[in-house]
């Protein structure tokens, strides 16, 4: 896919009104034909911007287990043509969020949706804090996937059993200590309120938010 | 009561822990019937228990958010709006309630032994109130009727049970190695 098609060129604004409009008019249909033409229109959006129904279908994988499971309970209960109608509705919906998702960089999203956090700032949590958290959240992610690997690394070397949940006191023990760390590191530099906000597309929470 | 950047750093922490634990590859047990789990519901349970209500709530709210924001951060990898608009979006949205639920009632149950007051929380909250939104959820995106909807979900219950017994082993093994880790009952 180009990095810059015209749905990567449109607002992301835009793109999340279009798709709340589109899911208020899709989700009421119940035919057969309006929801199939409703799922082709998607897909011709997907080609649109090159992507064929072989990395449609590769998109879809993840949730097909579900959808399969969905469809066996429609069978057992007796309305297998009424399922079937309402999954592909399910399908088109989530193509075309994943489609927004696509196309919308992670800071312009962001900056997007900030004016829904505003009522935040009425219950004492102004947006620049909500940047920082998910700016955070972002960074811890990798480095526990780092602690859960290095303890499971472990416990391979002593026992020749499956760990299954016995990593997880330590991880979070481990996990906690590290936010500790965080936490003072953060009050040293005069707390959240005085972090300097960058605009960097790496660090999607410090975009657009100061 | 502490400083506001910790509780901040809190909640970052706890997203992220609900984050990583969906990133372990799911497993499934005889126990369970052969249903696949994921260790993911097990962070939401630890946010509640070990956050207290509000604060466990908001980190739960923040991984969704980050969701939202196209992250995959979700069991399998899933990201973006594209799962909610799937048949599970009211156990997703239902997540925050639960957290609420099992952090309140870890709060109010502070005098009781941890294991058994995380116990009674958890249950409580990421098993009875996380279905019973998740539930009328999968009606209403997929139009089962209401009794196979509830029967099919009942296929993870087991899975959950496990879940609620290792969040409570878990926290009484951090009130042993990190009491004030503990913020539910401090």
């Amino acid at each position: 896919m180009a990095r810059s098609t015209w749905l990567h060129r449109c607002r992301a604004g835009h793109k999340l009104l279009a798709l709340f409009a589109f899911s208020l008019i899709l989700l009421p249909l119940t035919g057969l034909l309006p929801v199939a033409a409703a799922a082709l229109g998607v897909s011709a959006l997907y080609y649109s911007i090159g992507l064929g129904w072989r990395r449609q279908l590769a998109l879809l994988v993840p949730v097909l287990p579900l959808i399969a499971a969905l469809a066996l309970l429609h069978l057992l209960s007796g309305s297998l043509l009424a399922g079937m109608v309402v999954l592909l509705r399910l399908l088109t919906l989530f193509m075309l969020a994943n489609l927004v998702s696509m196309t919308t960089r992670m800071t312009d999203m962001m900056a997007a949706m900030m004016p829904a956090l505003r009522p935040f700032a009425l219950i004492g949590v102004p947006p620049r804090q909500i940047a920082l958290a998910v700016a955070l959240m972002l960074r811890f992610v990798p480095v526990f996937m780092a602690i859960l690997d290095g303890l499971s690394e472990a416990w391979r070397a002593r026992s020749a059993q499956r760990p299954r949940w016995r990593l997880m006191a330590p991880f979070l023990l481990q996990a906690l200590a590290t936010a500790d760390s965080v936490a003072e590191a953060l009050q040293a530099r005069g707390g959240s309120a005085g972090v300097a906000l960058n605009n960097d597309d790496r660090s999607p929470g410090f975009a657009k938010s100061g | 009561m502490q400083s506001q950047d910790k509780n901040l750093v809190q909640i970052a922490l706890y997203a992220a822990v609900i984050a990583a634990l969906g990133l372990v590859p799911p497993f499934s047990l005889p126990l369970t019937g052969g249903v696949p789990i994921t260790a993911q519901t097990l962070g939401v349970m630890l946010a509640g228990i070990m956050l207290g209500p509000l604060r466990g709530a908001l980190a739960v709210l923040l991984l969704l958010f980050v969701t939202a924001l196209g992250a995959p951060l979700l069991a399998g990898g899933r990201g973006g709006l594209g799962v909610f608009a799937g048949p599970s979006v009211g156990f997703l949205l239902g997540w925050p309630v639960a957290a609420f639920v099992t952090g309140l009632l870890m709060k109010s149950l502070r005098r009781l032994d941890v294991l058994i007051s995380a116990t009674i929380a958890a249950f409580t909250g990421c098993i009875l109130v996380l279905y019973a939104i998740g539930v009328p959820g999968i009606v209403m995106m997929t139009d089962l009727d209401f009794a196979t909807a509830f029967k099919g979900s009942m296929a993870f219950v087991p899975g959950d049970l496990i879940k609620v017994a290792v969040a409570a082993l878990i926290a009484r093994t951090v009130q042993r190695g990190m009491p004030s880790a503990i913020l539910s009952r401090s």
